[in-house]
């Protein structure tokens, strides 16, 4: 309990030490002169801001209600997502799983989309799609469908032979296995992607709605970025860190909810 | 005999296809014919890969042999042994199901509804001695708790046949003795067949009717055969009965050789 005190004292001392040399370098004017003949803010506020007026902004935000809309539909994009290409992922890594030739075939072309920047589609589902939700959620879903794939696949290829045997011997069917030993591995392995896979999904919607949209948090930063409003980008930046905290903390939750059977946190990245 | 025994092996070969093709396939065991009575607790023992476990995957249905035939209560085997249950060396439990559900599980896929399977098996894992530790999942028990809960997950499903395979290998030597005796002790309630494969002679002895030794492979076979003549019940304390220690000199008189022989091919494969 001590531990955890010190340990959260200390992360909060992180905070405070960066923001008060945020504020201090943006508020507090000093002179150099062999750097400049003039007093001068070490952090220009021009291109830094300060943390008050960032705080500010964001408290007015929230206070008059213009994020919450924002905040919604970068909500709904990223579980879109995230729903949408965890399903497909765990979908077609079971079949390539459990049917080697098929794997086989589509390994190739498998690496090739994995290995396409994903970047460079936003603009062609926004040309499919539209401006809306539906091409930030498609871009999520390339994303997040192969992490999830990549798992599942894994998972279900590396049910340990003699668990397998085991199973067989106790009587199970082809569908009893499915349930029984294939597709709890394969949850295991999904899981342990799953911060991932939603940090992902999330990414997938930021960067949509930056390269072209009417809604979201990339939408807003990306409007302040046009009009060198450094203090709405920050703002932008600290609702969206805010929110990447939240979801990560459900997930959490989740996890440890999911996976009561597995020993210590063999949690990875 | 014939007809009346739990398990027949008739001239069994078991080969693997070669690490390339154009290597020869590798012959783990040849010619073996071993007859399993109703009942009878059969240890079969040799030196390390000699294809034991080889053996009793074939007897599982796991593996099919190159040639010969196994009969199962005169029946040729096809496809899995429905009437045996398997205890692995290696672990084998669920990992995502509580200690109970590792135990009902075996019912379940069998069709019995879920309360009576789990009714049944804190029954088992009573008998196991693991009544307390029901809804720990694998990862909370020692090693010995979960073989004693492989050992349960196995009998609840009452196999006529029970196949071994180094059961107790990983356990230490006081827990692998205790194992022993709780095996000893439920199988004297209800007399299955036993395949008990095990490289530990003194197990061997100490639990089996008849121990059946092994040469080195490849291409192992048996190289005899010895009734224990030491009556039942037994627990620990029959390791320190004289007769015991002449069967145990006997035995290990013939194993020792095909040990050395063993560890010499091992060698030369490595």
């Amino acid at each position: 309990m001590r531990n955890r005190f010190t340990l959260f004292t200390l992360q909060v001392l992180v905070a405070v030490v960066l923001i008060a040399i945020w504020h201090f370098g943006s508020t507090v004017k000093v002179s150099i002169p062999a750097l400049s003949p003039k007093p001068f803010y070490p952090l220009d506020p021009f291109f830094f801001s300060t943390p008050l007026a960032v705080f500010e902004r964001t408290f007015k935000d929230f206070y008059t209600g213009v994020i919450w809309y924002h905040l919604g539909i970068t909500l709904l994009e990223t579980m879109l997502a995230f729903a949408i290409g965890a399903f497909g992922g765990v979908l077609v890594g079971f079949w390539f799983a459990r049917k080697a030739v098929i794997a086989a075939v589509f390994d190739p072309y498998v690496k090739m989309a994995n290995a396409l920047p994903r970047v460079v589609l936003a603009p062609i589902f926004a040309l499919w799609l539209g401006l809306g939700i539906w091409s930030k959620v498609a871009l999520g879903v390339t994303l997040v469908f192969f992490i999830v794939f990549f798992n599942v696949y894994q998972g279900v290829k590396e049910v340990s032979p003699t668990l397998l045997a085991n199973a067989r011997m106790l009587g199970m069917s082809e569908r009893q296995l499915m349930r029984n030993v294939f597709w709890p591995s394969a949850l295991t392995w999904m899981f342990s992607s799953l911060h991932t896979a939603v940090g992902f999904a999330l990414v997938g919607a930021v960067v949509g709605e930056y390269l072209g949209s009417a809604a979201g948090l990339g939408y807003r930063i990306h409007q302040a970025e046009g009009v060198f409003d450094v203090t709405g980008v920050f703002s932008g930046m600290l609702v969206l860190s805010i929110f990447v905290i939240i979801i990560d903390t459900v997930v959490s939750a989740i996890e440890n909810r999911l996976l009561v059977w597995r020993p210590a946190p063999a949690t990875q990245a | 005999m014939a007809q009346a025994c739990a398990v027949g092996l008739r001239d069994i070969s078991i080969a693997f296809p070669g690490a390339s093709r154009a290597a020869s396939p590798f012959v783990a065991v040849q010619g073996v014919n071993l007859e399993v009575a109703d009942g009878e607790f059969v240890a079969i023992v040799g030196p390390t890969g000699c294809g034991k476990s080889t053996l009793l995957n074939a007897t599982a249905g796991l593996l099919k042999p190159a040639s010969g035939t196994v009969t199962i209560h005169g029946t040729p085997l096809s496809g899995l042994n429905r009437a045996a249950g398997y205890l692995f060396q290696a672990e084998a439990l669920f990992p995502w199901k509580t200690a109970l559900d590792n135990v009902a599980i075996g019912l379940e896929v069998a069709g019995t509804d879920t309360d009576e399977a789990r009714a049944r098996a804190r029954k088992w894992l009573a008998r196991v001695g693991l009544a307390a530790f029901a809804d720990r999942y694998p990862h909370q028990l020692s090693g010995g708790q979960r073989k004693r809960v492989g050992l349960a997950q196995v009998l609840i499903r009452d196999p006529k046949i029970l196949l071994m395979d180094e059961p107790f290998g990983p356990l230490d030597a006081q827990t692998r003795q205790i194992m022993g005796n709780l095996l000893l002790d439920l199988w004297s309630q209800d007399r299955k067949a036993v395949m008990f494969v095990t490289h530990d002679l003194e197990e061997a002895i100490s639990l089996a009717d008849r121990v059946v030794i092994m040469g080195a492979g490849p291409a192992s076979r048996i190289i005899g055969q010895w009734r224990v003549p030491i009556p039942r019940p037994r627990d620990i304390d029959v390791r320190l009965e004289p007769a015991f220690h002449h069967l145990h000199r006997e035995i290990w008189a013939a194993l020792k050789d095909e040990v050395v022989k063993g560890y010499r091919q091992s060698e030369v494969a490595s």
